[in-house]
């Protein structure tokens, strides 16, 4: 039993340590660790950034203008970028369907669609999701029918898609559609990419509670698809529908995150006062912290563990559901403690000090502009990416064989 | 022993349900919240004429009511509805006034039932978080005059008020029970400015700056220096009010969540039919019930011993926070993604559930001075 990273592992920590501090922006990393907006611009600058260096789609073989990495270098990655409060990677593109076409594309849809992920000519979204297909995801209803006109193959697709996120940004989506409706559930679906500026493609934002527009439905009427926008065979869909699933659940627990959350948090408990002592020297918050610190370094090496057993390659199977609800819980433990760390002042909803150019006065503590609305957006992540009970679900079917 | 309410309250639940769900719904609340003054004075005019201002407040007082499970009633139904109009500053202030006020403050106390004019109270510091005595704001005697120097946080309603109950200390140490006074300042004295925002569960609040706030001396409201058992009293009654307020608004985020799992299908069956969410919504039952006897305790302890009515207060607050935050989370994972867009009302109800926790004294403050009550007893 060794907890440590090899000495290669550690070289490569300093690699990127040694990356994040020569070409993340102060300015961008100072919006995300501030919880402030970031602009389109923001996340293509970034990912520009990554892609100079080699490292934006870290998820694909070398050949195809990935790094090579394996599964311990991709960890730690992605916990350094967190740490250092870099934006996250928009994973449609490079971390969905990159891997899905890398696998399942043609070698003509790899030309032509890789390229423009790495350079940023595409911005791509998700169209998994329904309103009466969310944890039941194989009971799409979105229709595509074959057919053929003066310009030859093609599919007419109508239906419609939600939770689309960052949907307002982008220019192409990958649609799960059904293409047969006798067939069983998973047996008629297809995947699709499809352009967004495609006529009969409407966008609508869907404002979330925090008064966030980070979501949309897009509906779809007769909307005219080349049949070579098809990713492998018709009605096989499922097959890449659940192949990319596992690639959304790589970085699933989170932990660089939480990490960095809880640095900041604690920063916060010294500083700000309760009764006029420090919020950190009161026990009952000093406990809500303790758990949630213990909970962490747990969750950390439950990540570790489940990373060595796949370091030879592949993804992780089941294990990642119990990455998933407990990585996502702790992460709202800790959005939670920052709120209840505001007092009062979690109350005011001062939306334009989210905004890069504020500079009036913070209302309260500067950590509480976003404390309320971030904790009322982690809710998403025991929704999103396989709700929670269907993470348990999996365990009980695939890990206890219930 | 009988739990069912009189029906003189009855017939105010009655009537202010009905008017609440006429008058009140989810579109009306969510334009109301979202507006530049964050109320309404047409409805609130209306509230006043029905006379749910006056049922917090005692007949010597001016009200006809103001027993703690009249303003129980109220404030559940408000909490049914999500009612953003300045109730709590009313029950805050006017309770202030009611206790230490001298016959010209309890003529301003009649506008107030009146609904003519409004009260803000301007207590909470930006350091003391929810601990009732910490007072920085400083009043010294400057001739026949009264001066108040120092800043208030998160005031709801500053902006609407006509009139704030401000507490001031004149001695002691900044935590001192002891050297703590309250003032009536009317809104545009000059000195006095305020810093509004909206709240993130809808409505309005401000920041106060108090600068060389120059006062006359029946300003003065009650004893110079004896303020703090005046504020316990008005605060009492606002944890009251907003423990009520939780209820009712839990009862509708419950049933909100029932009708989805009864309606809302996945795999083919309604979701409602998974014995792992049916356990959960029968967790949700028991804490929404106990929750409910938490506050009939402290509404029948209002007017018991200090210490019998304080425990009995925090440990309803105590519930509420802990209570209502499990009861927001719970029905926004349960509805799933719809359950965080802000068509939806749920979530608007979570908001304000988890944010009753932010206001007068949170789940761990109120443990705290549960504990500390029972010790000292």
């Amino acid at each position: 039993m060794d907890l440590n990273f090899s000495p290669e592992e550690e070289a490569f920590r300093a690699e990127v340590r040694a990356f994040l501090a020569d070409k993340l922006p102060a300015r961008l990393s100072e919006k995300v660790r501030s919880g402030k907006h970031l602009t389109r611009d923001d996340m293509a600058q970034w990912h520009a950034i990554l892609n100079q260096r080699g490292w934006l789609a870290n998820h694909w073989p070398e050949q195809y203008g990935g790094p090579g990495w394996n599964a311990v270098q991709k960890f730690i990655f992605e916990n350094e970028c967190a740490l250092a409060h870099a934006p996250r990677i928009v994973p449609f593109g490079v971390n969905m369907l990159g891997p899905v076409l890398i696998k399942y594309g043609s070698e003509a849809q790899k030309q032509r669609w890789l390229p423009r992920i790495l350079d940023g000519s595409d911005w791509w979204c998700q169209g998994y999701s329904e309103p009466g297909a969310g944890s039941d995801l194989a009971s799409v209803k979105t229709t595509a029918v074959r057919g053929r006109d003066a310009l030859g193959e093609h599919y007419i697709v109508n239906g419609q898609k939600t939770w689309t996120t960052l949907g307002q940004h982008a220019n192409m989506i990958f649609c799960l559609v059904r293409t047969n409706r006798e067939a069983k559930k998973q047996e008629g679906i297809s995947f699709l990419l499809v352009d967004m500026s495609s006529p009969g493609v409407e966008l609508r934002p869907i404002i979330t509670l925090d008064g966030e527009h980070e979501v949309n439905e897009v509906f779809f009427t007769d909307v005219r698809v080349p049949a070579e926008n098809l990713v492998g065979e018709e009605n096989k869909g499922w097959t890449c529908a659940k192949y990319l699933l596992t690639y959304e659940r790589t970085n699933i627990a989170g932990v660089g995150y939480s990490v960095a959350a809880l640095e900041r948090l604690k920063k916060a408990a010294a500083k700000l006062k309760k009764n006029g002592r420090p919020l950190a020297d009161d026990p009952y918050f000093a406990a809500r912290l303790a758990r949630v610190e213990i909970e962490l370094e747990n969750m950390k090496t439950t990540n570790l563990r489940v990373i060595a057993a796949v370091a030879g390659g592949g993804v992780p199977g089941a294990e990642s559901s119990m990455l998933k609800i407990r990585g996502t819980e702790i992460r709202q433990e800790i959005s939670s403690l920052m709120r209840r760390a505001m007092g009062p002042y979690a109350q005011p909803f001062v939306a334009e000090a989210l905004e890069e150019g504020f500079d009036g006065p913070p209302v309260g503590p500067a950590e509480a502009a976003s404390a309320a609305v971030q904790y009322f957006n982690n809710r998403k992540l025991s929704i999103f990416g396989g709700s929670n009970e269907i993470q348990r679900n999996i365990i009980s079917k695939m890990m206890l064989g219930l | 022993m009988n739990f069912q309410h009189t029906d003189d309250r009855r017939m105010l639940a009655d009537s202010l349900n009905r008017f609440v769900a006429e008058q009140y719904g989810f579109e009306t609340r969510d334009r109301i919240a979202k507006s530049p003054r964050g109320c309404s004075p047409e409805l609130w005019r209306q509230f006043a004429d029905l006379g749910v201002i006056g049922a917090l407040f005692g007949e010597d007082d001016g009200g006809f009511a103001g027993g703690g499970f009249d303003i129980a009633v109220v404030f559940e139904a408000l909490g049914r509805g999500l009612v953003v109009e300045p109730f709590l500053p009313t029950v805050l202030a006017g309770s202030a006034i009611a206790h230490a006020g001298n016959p010209a403050h309890k003529a301003l106390l009649a506008e107030i039932i009146g609904g003519t004019r409004i009260a803000a109270f301007a207590h909470a510091e930006p350091e003391a978080q929810h601990a009732l005595t910490q007072v920085n704001t400083r009043v010294q005697r400057v001739g026949a005059q009264w001066q108040l120097d120092g800043a208030k946080a998160v005031v709801q309603h500053a902006e609407l008020a006509d009139v704030f109950v401000v507490s001031a200390r004149s001695s002691g140490a900044v935590d001192d029970e002891a050297g703590v006074s309250l003032f009536i300042v009317p809104a545009g004295t000059p000195g006095l400015t305020l810093r509004g925002y909206p709240t993130i569960d809808g409505g309005r609040a401000a920041e106060l700056t108090l600068a060389g706030v120059t006062l006359g001396a029946d300003a003065l409201l009650g004893a110079e220096g004896a303020g703090a058992a005046t504020i316990e009293h008005s605060v009492g009654k606002g944890v009251l009010a907003l423990c009520a307020e939780a209820v009712g608004a839990m009862d509708v985020a419950k049933d909100a969540t029932l009708e989805y799992l009864r309606t809302r299908k996945q795999f083919g069956v309604p979701i409602g039919s998974f014995q792992a969410l049916q356990h959960r919504m029968a967790d949700l039952l028991v804490e929404i019930e106990q929750a409910r006897s938490a506050v009939i305790n402290a509404a029948a302890a209002l007017d018991a011993d200090r210490v019998t009515r304080e425990r009995a207060l925090s440990a309803a607050k105590f519930t509420i926070g802990r209570t209502g935050t499990r009861v927001a989370e719970e029905c926004i994972q349960l509805h799933g993604g719809i359950g965080m867009t802000w068509e939806l009302p749920l979530p608007h109800y979570a908001k304000r559930l988890v944010m009753i926790d932010h206001q007068l004294g949170d789940e761990d403050h109120h443990l705290a001075r549960f504990i500390a009550l029972g010790r000292a007893n």
